[in-house]
């Protein structure tokens, strides 16, 4: 195994922030999410995330504005502790260790002292199912690490979900629903009170209780049902002379419900993807704010009633002013198909380098890498997309791109049940006016049956471009651009249609020079010429069907590399038309660098993933790596670098024009159960040089979103909690660096600081790069540390404020590279210092 | 186990009239209830719903509204006039002109002393009720425009007037107004139509609230005369208002079809303040909700769709009870057919007219299921249309067919028909004590005529070729005053049965000419009774659905009706919320006892087991299917038919032949909806067909 000390693995992607209900704070100018591990606070005028509350060991499940001071924020965790926040300062006050896994907490400021979280009941067998409210007295003391052991349940049977609970009027009682059974404890009287509702399934009305309101006011409940309905009941102190009234809007389940602070509007939404607000006593009064783009998983209104935030189930989050009624932003982050097998391949755009996959339904996301970032999302199907469950709809599942960029094919697919498959092949040129992708060309029903691969001719300096696919109907086509008409331009048409024996292609590849075509028939590799379409040679490798097909680049274009289902990886010269060499390994996905000559490999053996990269001249691997991440990697592609690295390492040579990325999954039937593990996820990865441009997590979400169940004992969730919690200091570099410079203390003192921390981070860089050994080991947790995130950002901007810094004080030296290097690594330690020189 | 030819009989397109008013009586718990054709109808809450008395209407008299005072009914209407009803004698007691133009509204106050009505020109006069009549007493200051609504407060001292536009509050003791409510229009292109307050009422802690076409229910401050709250409940109208007897809880009722109900809550735990919410929607209309009662326990609904709706309020009601299904009441309650048994023909009474209808013939055989053809079609002997404007209260055909009877409130009319060419002679000279007739009925063999009268008593008329003779009246011995609203005779002649609604059941031995016996009363009122013509045994069942034979020889239950009795009836078939309009036997088999109500027909085989409360009631499609032997086994005595919907008569014909008339839903439905002249020729007609059970 090759020395690789300084390569490792960055979490690019993470977890969710539609989570838990988002919390606007008491001045509307935070937004706190409970994102994974963390809590994030967002402004809510940038939109930036602004910081990063870590300290949690296992999933977030809740937050919420301390009663007492709206300045701190309490913020709960499977891993059984609360722990009180400075949010505007991200500083975390204290922790409560209340021993138990809490699933969510609540708090009302008519209960000095006292929080409820929602615990699973203890001594029951089922207690997966089960859940109970606690009260929680938080003991008065100094101390950072308080146990708070004091606790009396409330509720008991209640429902995990934290929008089932709510406090009512003055925190009087609380109401809480679970099933069809909703249940009101009024803290006074020390009485509960419950009320069902009958299963009425004969008008096909589902009436499960899905969220709950409470009036600020008034005694009145809102409740939100399975089949749409809301009713909002009253006089829930009398046993049988309890009322309520329907409102009937939404079509599916009502997902979430609010009050507005003064009780004048309710505000509810689902799948349906509107916001409603009801006029409260005026129930058929109401407003509608539609086309949010995705199902509303939360709504939440700031405590002013300014502003109401509504999270969707695509993992963005609009916060709408009252007042203009018109979206303020929209924070949509990375978003992967969630855990299912369509979905196009990683691809970079080669135009913008953004990296492209799918996005919205019906959209391909364009993700700037070096700036993590949205850029836009391109409209494929070009189909209204109907808010319903249970609809097929037209999705992406292949996309590809021209060497040059020019070129944009796509391949869209509806499977209803009973109807034929349809299919569209769509062809979008790059329009230089617009900077954008124009659609020019629409094949509907492509082939007779799904397209299993897709690629352009990679010669760029050819005359005409083309596109093949192979499908599962037993044909590959060739397409080619063609003038028809004078007046409608340029447009594709098929060229060629090629089978083999009827037996079903499944990959193809063109060689670099684009001279020839490699197609895969079952266990047939046969190799076309293009410009006359003649089968030159077939090649087999008995006895299983090929996986994966690639040409070498560069020196070794004469190679064409191919995985079988017997985990055979072999290597034809095409030359000689004879195998040059074959290895034995199970390769799972199989790419080339277009910019070298390597080809990197992902084995996936025993739920781990191992990386290879070699050369296909050259027998001896480049690199390898034993279990880069855990589970399969389903996608993965090298993105080229902006500017070409120098290494000397031969190890990491490898990487110095481009990055690779991949994707990983997470199955549910894992054998470990822990509440991170369960949760379906992909985490984009990056191999990088340690020293090289920083890494950025940022957190790919995936999938629907699932209640968190915790497994007690996880030697997962023991790993993540022996990790060291890394420094925080890059927020206050920011801040140093985002803080105009007349309001800085002075340079000189300043500078003596950069220089004692340089000294220091000599010993400290090994712990470092140990860390990020360990890090590579549990980099399951796909919550990873965000501050490299800031780091890369703040990299230009600190090179920026150096070099100002010269400008402005000529006593400074000029820094090395070395030192340049050397500071860098800095703002990865302990910038405490800085902080609180800040702060004074 | 028997075979029957059925005459599927779907030319009566009986069609009931929209409900126009109604009015709860808490103390009797009966609701009388108007339709837009004058007839009243009086439902005994008490006693599962049942349909006492009809008072048929007449033409050009549309009553508007309806008022309890005690005992007494007072109804008002578009024609100027305020009618007392005779609820002993079934007919207006009096009219009295009011002078106002047509009368919107009528009520009472609480006191039960003074009526008030609310007339186009914009009067409310008030009328003194005495004893035997109502006398003006004078006249409210007088506005301009419409009294659509009133209400008094229960104080007594204060009404207030729902008009166009507005509501006025009157001071009843000087009858000046004291305040006027402007009532705000509907917007968008309303905005120009004057808004109508169709509805007011006035709660004892002088709220006031108002229903009007510009869908609002208001709440007013009465003392003030401000505007308190305003629920936008509709698009349209808001066409009426009930108030529960606590004022906790109010209904409105709108052309939507809907009832919105809004409660009397306070909106936090601890604090008495209280306020009106809206809370519950019922939707049990296709058309306008024209009349509502709210009751203690239950909301009372009718309207443009002719069917009367109790819909239990579920906070009020112990839940999965009888008491807490909801009940439509869509068919009157009496039998509006008469078949003459030995000439085939079929009597069908209209509100304003008869017809006499031959059924179809067919001579096939089939098997059960099968459709026969008709070898001739049914036809329309006689369409006679009523005389005078008055609507008709009862009719009979004699079982020979050539005598006809029906008479209307104020008189009874006989006719005597002829078939060879088709003629209709009345009979012009008729007993002078033959002047009312509730309910109509010929013996057997057509020689006499017996007619209901005052009191319960029953006049026998001979009839001959050339005469009809007096003969002598009956009377019981109880000195009821109620109604007979049920009559029978026997086959052969003997026994003459007649039922009121104080529930008592006379039986006369009309050879003897004076009462034979009187059937032990029982607690809910026989809804219909027959005389078995061998065994002369009498089969009564009741408004609950009891069922009960008595021996007349004996005067005595028999020992088959002690047995059902001890064993109780199924409790599927009590709870049945139609109740059995006519019951005859099957002359084959003395055993079979053919009834029905509006949704099934049912044979009891005494001969049978009584079906334990286990056991499956509706067993006949299951039956069919089983081998000879487990028939057998699980057959019991109730063998019920639910072919049908809607049926107005089951009668066996002289050849043992089966005519059930029954309307095709879709064809009352549809002709509910549309309101349209059209005849729905396609749906009528005669279908024959077999019919095993």
């Amino acid at each position: 195994m090759v020395e690789h000390g300084d390569i490792r693995v960055v979490h690019r992607g993470g977890s969710k922030i539609n989570f838990r209900k988002p919390v606007i704070t008491n001045d509307s100018r935070f937004l706190l999410c409970a994102s994974g591990e963390s809590v994030k606070v967002f402004s809510t005028s940038t939109e930036e995330c602004i910081h990063d509350l870590r300290g949690h060991t296992d999933l977030v499940t809740g937050v919420l504005i301390k009663p007492s001071n709206h300045l701190q924020a309490f913020s709960c965790s499977a891993d059984g502790t609360v722990r009180l926040w400075d949010f505007t300062d991200g500083i975390l006050i204290k922790t409560y260790v209340i021993g138990y896994p809490i699933f969510s907490i609540h708090a009302s400021p008519h209960h000095e002292g006292v929080i409820f979280v929602v615990t699973p009941m203890q001594g029951d067998k089922r207690s997966g199912e089960l859940f109970q409210l606690v009260a929680v007295h938080l003991p008065q003391s100094g101390d950072q690490l308080v146990e708070a052991r004091e606790l009396s349940a409330v509720l008991t049977g209640i429902s995990s979900n934290p929008a089932a609970t709510v406090f009512g009027r003055g925190g009087e009682y609380i109401a809480s629903a679970n099933g069809l059974q909703l249940e009101v404890y009024f803290f006074k009287k020390q009485k509960a009170y419950r009320f069902s509702l009958k299963e009425d399934n004969k008008k096909g009305g589902k009436n499960t209780f899905t969220c709950v309101a409470c009036h600020p006011n008034d005694d009145c409940i809102a409740t939100g049902h399975e089949d749409g309905k809301i009713r909002l009941w009253r006089n829930f102190n009398h046993k049988k002379e309890y009322t309520y009234s329907t409102l009937h809007w939404h079509h599916s389940a009502v997902s979430s419900l609010s009050f507005t602070p003064e009780g004048t509007n309710l505000l509810s939404g689902g799948i349906e993807s509107v916001l409603v607000q009801w006029r409260y006593n005026q129930e058929n009064q109401r407003d509608f704010l539609p086309r949010l783009g995705a199902a509303i998983t939360h709504i939440a209104v700031s405590p002013d009633g300014a502003l109401y935030c509504t999270s969707h189930s695509d993992n963005s989050k609009e916060l709408t002013s009252v007042i203009e009624s018109k979206p303020l932003f929209l924070t949509l982050l990375f978003r992967p198909r969630a855990g299912e097998s369509v979905g196009t391949d990683l691809m970079i755009d080669p135009r913008s380098k953004s990296l492209v996959l799918n996005g919205k339904p019906g959209h391909l996301q364009f993700y700037s890498l070096q700036r993590d970032k949205l850029l836009y999302n391109l409209d494929i199907v070009q189909q209204e997309y109907i808010h319903e469950s249970g609809l097929q709809q037209f999705e992406v599942v292949k996309a590809a791109f021209d060497a040059s960029g020019n070129w944009l094919a796509t391949v869209e697919e509806r499977k209803q049940k009973g109807a034929e498959l349809e299919l569209n092949l769509k062809l979008w040129a790059f329009d230089e006016q617009t900077q954008s992708f124009v659609l020019n060309t629409t094949i509907s029903a492509p082939h007779e049956a799904q397209i299993t691969g897709m690629c352009f001719s990679h010669a760029t300096d050819s005359q005409t471009t083309m596109l093949v696919s192979t499908s599962k109907d037993g044909h590959f086509k060739a397409w080619q651009l063609a003038a028809q008409s004078q007046t409608d331009g340029p447009s594709w048409s098929c060229d060629f249609v090629g089978a083999y024996h009827g037996l079903v292609p499944e990959c193809c590849s063109f060689s670099a020079d684009g001279s020839l075509l490699a197609v895969s028939f079952q266990e047939v590799v046969t190799v076309w010429s293009p410009a006359s379409w003649e089968l030159l040679t077939t090649l087999s490798q008995p006895p299983k069907a090929i996986r994966n097909l690639c040409f070498g680049r560069l020196s070794c274009s004469k190679y064409l590399l191919g995985t079988t289902d017997s985990n055979l990886l072999c290597c034809w010269n095409l030359l000689t038309c004879s195998l040059e060499w074959s290895t034995s390994m199970d390769v799972s996905l199989l790419l080339a660098d277009p910019l070298s000559e390597n080809m990197a490999a992902f084995c996936c053996q025993a739920g781990c993933t191992d990386l290879f990269v070699f050369k296909p001249s050259e027998p001896r691997p480049l690199f390898s790596q034993k279990a880069v991440c855990s589970g399969m990697v389903t996608r993965a592609v090298f993105a080229p670098r902006e500017e070409m690295l120098e290494s000397c390492e031969e190890s990491s040579q490898w990487l110095n024009r481009s990055q690779l990325y991949f994707l990983t999954q997470y199955m549910v039937n894992n054998t470990n159960r822990s509440a991170v593990k369960e949760k379906k996820s992909a985490v984009s990865k990056r191999l990088v040089i340690d020293d090289s441009v920083a890494m950025t997590p940022f957190y790919l979400l995936l999938g629907k979103h699932r209640q968190q169940q915790q497994g007690g004992d996880d030697p997962q969730s023991g790993v993540s909690a022996e990790r060291t919690p890394l420094p925080q200091g890059s927020v206050a570099i920011k801040e140093l660096l985002q803080t105009p410079a007349h309001v800085l203390p002075s340079t000189s003192f300043l500078c003596s600081m950069f220089v004692q921390s340089l000294l220091i981070s000599v010993t400290d860089s090994r712990e470092e790069s140990k860390h990020a050994e360990e890090e590579m080991e549990s980099e399951k947790e796909e919550e990873d540390s965000e501050e490299e995130i800031e780091s890369s950002r703040t990299r230009p901007e600190q090179q920026a404020a150096v070099g100002g810094g010269e400008a402005a004080e000529s006593a400074a030296p000029a820094m090395t590279k070395a030192q340049v290097r050397e500071l860098r690594r800095v703002k990865k330690l302990d910038h405490s210092w800085l902080a609180g020189l800040l702060d004074s | 186990m028997g075979e029957f030819k059925v005459h599927r009989v779907r030319f009566f397109d009986y069609m009931p009239s929209a409900i126009r008013a109604m009015a709860f009586n808490s103390h009797t718990e009966r609701l009388a209830l108007v339709r837009a054709d004058g007839a009243l109808e009086i439902f005994n809450f008490a006693d599962h719903y049942f349909q006492e008395k009809v008072i048929p209407g007449q033409d050009g008299r549309a009553v508007e509204a309806l008022c309890w005072v005690g005992q007494r009914l007072f109804s008002a209407g578009l024609n100027g006039e305020i009618t007392e009803y005779d609820l002993e004698n079934l007919r207006p007691r009096y009219t009295v002109e009011a002078y106002g133009g047509p009368i919107w509204t009528i009520g009472s106050n609480k006191q039960g002393t003074l009526l008030m009505v609310g007339c186009e020109d914009g009067t409310v006069k008030m009328f003194e009720i005495l004893k035997e009549r109502i006398q003006f007493q004078r006249n409210l200051e007088r506005q301009k425009g419409r009294i659509v609504s009133l209400s008094w407060h229960p104080s007594g001292t204060l009404i207030a007037a729902g008009m166009m536009d507005m509501i006025r509050i009157f001071n009843a003791e000087t009858g000046h107004a004291t305040h006027r409510m402007l009532v705000e229009r509907g917007v968008g292109a309303s905005k120009s139509r004057e808004v109508v307050v169709w509805s007011v009422a006035f709660l004892s802690d002088y709220t006031i609230i108002s229903g009007d076409s510009a869908g609002k229910v208001q709440i007013w401050d009465g003392l003030t005369g401000t505007l308190v709250r305003t629920h936008l409940v509709t698009k349209w109208d808001v066409l009426c208002l009930s108030v529960s007897q606590d004022e906790s809880s109010l209904i409105a009722g709108t052309s939507e079809g809907t009832v919105v109900q809004f409660q009397f809550i306070s909106s936090t735990v601890d604090q008495q303040e209280e306020e009106w919410v809206r809370t519950r929607t019922f939707k049990n209309h296709s058309h306008d909700v024209r009349a509502l009662a709210h009751t203690e326990t239950a909301v009372v609904s009718g309207g443009m769709d002719t069917q009367l709706v109790v819909r239990p309020l579920l906070d009020k009601v112990e839940k999965n009870t009888q008491e807490s299904a909801m009940r439509k009441i869509a068919l009157p309650h009496r039998s509006l057919v008469c078949c003459a048994k030995k000439a085939g023909l079929l009597l069908f009474q209209f509100p304003d007219h008869l017809e006499v209808w031959r059924v179809g013939e067919s001579d096939g055989h089939g098997k059960p299921g099968d459709s026969l053809p008709v070898k001739r079609k049914p036809e329309k002997l006689i369409q006679l249309k009523g005389k005078g404007g008055d609507h008709i209260y009862s009719s009979a055909l004699s079982p020979c067919g050539e005598w006809l009877a029906y008479s209307t409130v104020s008189s009874v009319r006989l006719y005597r028909l002829q078939y060879n060419n088709i003629s209709i002679t009345k009979v012009s000279k008729l007993p002078k004590d033959l002047c009312l007739g509730h309910q109509l009925c010929f013996s057997s063999d057509s020689t006499k005529l017996f007619a209901s009268s005052r009191h319960s008593s029953v006049i026998v008329v001979a009839l001959n070729q050339l005469e009809c003779k007096y003969l002598h009246t009956l009377k019981p011995k109880s000195g009821s005053r109620q109604p007979v609203h049920l009559l029978c005779t026997s086959e052969d002649g003997k026994w003459l049965a007649t039922a009121n609604t104080d529930c008592e059941i006379h039986v006369y031995d009309l050879h003897k000419r004076k009462l034979h016996c009187t059937v032990p009363i029982y607690s809910s009122c026989p809804t219909a009774i027959a005389i078995h013509p061998t065994t002369s045994h009498l089969v009564v069942v009741h408004a609950d659905q009891q069922i009960f034979e008595y021996s007349l020889v004996q005067k005595e239950y028999t020992e088959w009706s002690r047995k059902l009795q001890k064993q109780g009836l199924h409790s599927l078939w009590l709870e049945r919320d139609t109740p059995v309009t006519h019951v005859t036997f099957s002359l084959k088999n003395p055993a079979h006892i053919i009834l029905h109500d509006m949704f099934m027909f049912c044979i009891i085989d005494q001969s049978l087991p009584l079906p334990e409360s286990k056991t499956l009631l509706y067993n006949q499609m299951t039956l069919r299917s089983l081998p000879e032997q487990e028939r057998i086994r699980h057959s019991h005595a109730f063998k019920i038919c639910k072919n049908f919907k809607h049926v107005m008569c089951v009668s066996l014909l002289e050849d043992h032949s089966l005519v059930v008339a029954a309307e095709p839903v879709l064809h009352y439905l549809s002709e509910v909806s549309k309101r349209a002249q059209t005849t729905l020729s396609q749906f009528a007609g005669q279908y024959i067909h077999v019919m095993g059970l």
